[in-house]
């Protein structure tokens, strides 16, 4: 049985997951820091993981980051929707198999054994990803320019509104994150194959 | 600067180390004894950060430059959803607050303005006032709504013979502070010279005499206890922006 090579990432894809996970962690890591200028809960990040130093600092990490986090955003998801990367690989999602994978993986017994395919769980993951990263991108565009954007922030509840919304679609990403890379912990094999975009698998 | 630093240091003395030690020198005070406790390395890779940042920092202010409208205006609140309390702000504490002598004070006009002659407070009360009651947003991400009546802006800088066509207008203070401003947010429609928080005289803490109020800027541009305003084509930084803050900073 010799092994045979498929391709699972185009280039596009990969280049722009990591780009993302460098802009997102500049993101949030700055934007703990400016968080702690005025916590809004009873909390505060603690200053060794967060980036920036001083307010200021952290502002102008998060304002230069923005950058790279929104246009990089932007060729992706073009990318999935015009080239069908996403209703190849992110759909058709079914409660019910999101419902019965996320069991499946409590038991251990989650299957992603053809990595060309994402289970249910994967796609539900990735799809909120997107949806919470754009839900940040819209919340803080409200956040940095408040009047400048108030014909639609006026329906979020303006700057205090988007400033809640903007910190739980935050904490939202952080604990997919968090998920997603111990999933990818626990499946290392996936590892690789966004880097190369190749698997090598046995016919 | 050279002696006291030593020869051993003069290696690391790139240009980027130079234009450093000038910042540190000029911002932050910082003594040489602590810049050379860094490494040659470290000072160029943080230069070339902090270049990097800087420049995105202009970026952002050319792109709010963009955004902004001079029709869009603030959302504007009935009086009772102002903020009570209405918090004090600034860069020192409240028990630090300067006491101005409204009766000896004058504000004085600069820069590329026709009539420069000095105003006495009886004689800005006399001017035409309006009141607004907006949110003022600061920096550090609370806000909090209030009302201010005053003098619009633009009408001033109109009666003393401005020129609109300059590109900022800059204000010092009597603490010390200072802050600089785009033509465009001067002449804003809600760009008002306040000389009154919730109907009454501004108290020093607020700001007496008179506060620049700008809802389409963040709190640290309302600079408060203003002495001098003045109108130039030179960017003039500010007691902030030069410690890194952005410049636009609008809302
Ligand atoms: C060190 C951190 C990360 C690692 C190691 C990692 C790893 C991976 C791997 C291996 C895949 C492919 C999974 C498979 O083939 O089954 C993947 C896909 C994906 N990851 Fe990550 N990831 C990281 C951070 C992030 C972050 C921060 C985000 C978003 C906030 C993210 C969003 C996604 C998305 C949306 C996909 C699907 C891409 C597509 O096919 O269009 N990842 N990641």
């Amino acid at each position: 049985m010799a092994p045979e090579v498929v391709k699972v990432h185009p280039p596009i894809v990969r280049i722009a997951h990591w780009l993302n996970a460098l802009a997102v962690l500049v993101m949030i890591t700055s934007g703990w820091r400016i968080y702690n200028a005025d916590p809004l809960f009873d909390f505060s990040f603690p200053d060794q993981v967060s980036l920036g130093g001083w307010l200021a600092g952290a502002l102008q990490w998060h304002f230069a980051a923005m950058w790279l986090f929104v246009l990089n955003g932007i060729v992706y998801v073009a990318y999935g929707i015009l080239s069908g990367h996403f209703r190849r690989k992110l759909l058709p999602l079914s409660p019910l198999g999101v419902l019965r994978d996320i069991a499946a993986a409590f038991r251990g017994k989650l299957a992603h054994d053809d990595l060309t395919v994402y289970n249910a769980a994967q796609r539900a993951a990735y799809l909120g990803l997107i949806f919470l990263l754009m839900v940040l991108v819209l919340t803080g565009l409200v956040l940095w320019k408040p009047v400048q954007f108030h014909w639609y922030g006026q329906y979020i509840g303006d700057y205090e509104g988007a400033r809640l919304l903007h910190f739980f679609a935050m904490a939202g990403v952080g604990l997919i994150v968090a998920v997603h890379v111990a999933m990818v912990a626990l499946v290392p094999r996936t590892f690789p194959s966004m880097i190369t975009g190749r698997i090598r698998r046995s016919v | 600067m050279k002696k006291v630093m030593g020869a051993s240091f003069e290696k690391f003395r790139t240009p980027e180390v130079k234009r450093m030690e000038r910042r540190l020198f000029l911002r932050q005070g910082l003594s040489l004894g602590a810049l050379a406790l860094l490494t040659g390395c470290a000072i160029t890779e943080e230069e070339k950060i902090q270049n990097v940042l800087m420049r995105m920092s202009g970026w952002n202010d050319d792109v709010q430059g963009w955004l902004f409208s001079s029709n869009r205006l603030a959302p504007e609140f009935p009086e009772s959803r102002i903020t009570k309390p209405f918090p004090f702000n600034a860069y020192y504490s409240e028990e630090e607050v300067i006491d101005v002598d409204g009766g000896a004070y004058k504000l004085e006009l600069g820069g590329m303005i026709k009539e420069r002659k000095p105003w006495t407070l009886p004689e800005l009360y006399a001017l035409p006032q309006v009141s607004q009651v907006t949110r003022h947003i600061c920096v550090e991400g609370w806000s909090a709504i209030g009302k201010w009546s005053g003098v619009r802006f633009s009408d001033f800088l109109q009666r003393v013979g401005a020129d609109t066509s300059a590109k900022y207008v800059g204000i010092q203070c009597m603490d010390d502070y200072s802050t600089s401003i785009d033509m465009a947010t001067a002449l804003h429609p809600q760009t008002q010279l306040s000389f009154k928080y919730a109907d009454q005289i501004l108290p020093p803490k607020y700001g007496f005499p008179m506060k620049l109020r700008m809802p389409t800027k963040l709190g640290f541009k309302n600079p408060k206890h203003i002495a001098a305003i003045f109108v130039t084509n030179e960017y003039p930084g500010g007691y902030w922006e030069d410690k890194g803050y952005n410049w636009f900073s609008g809302s």
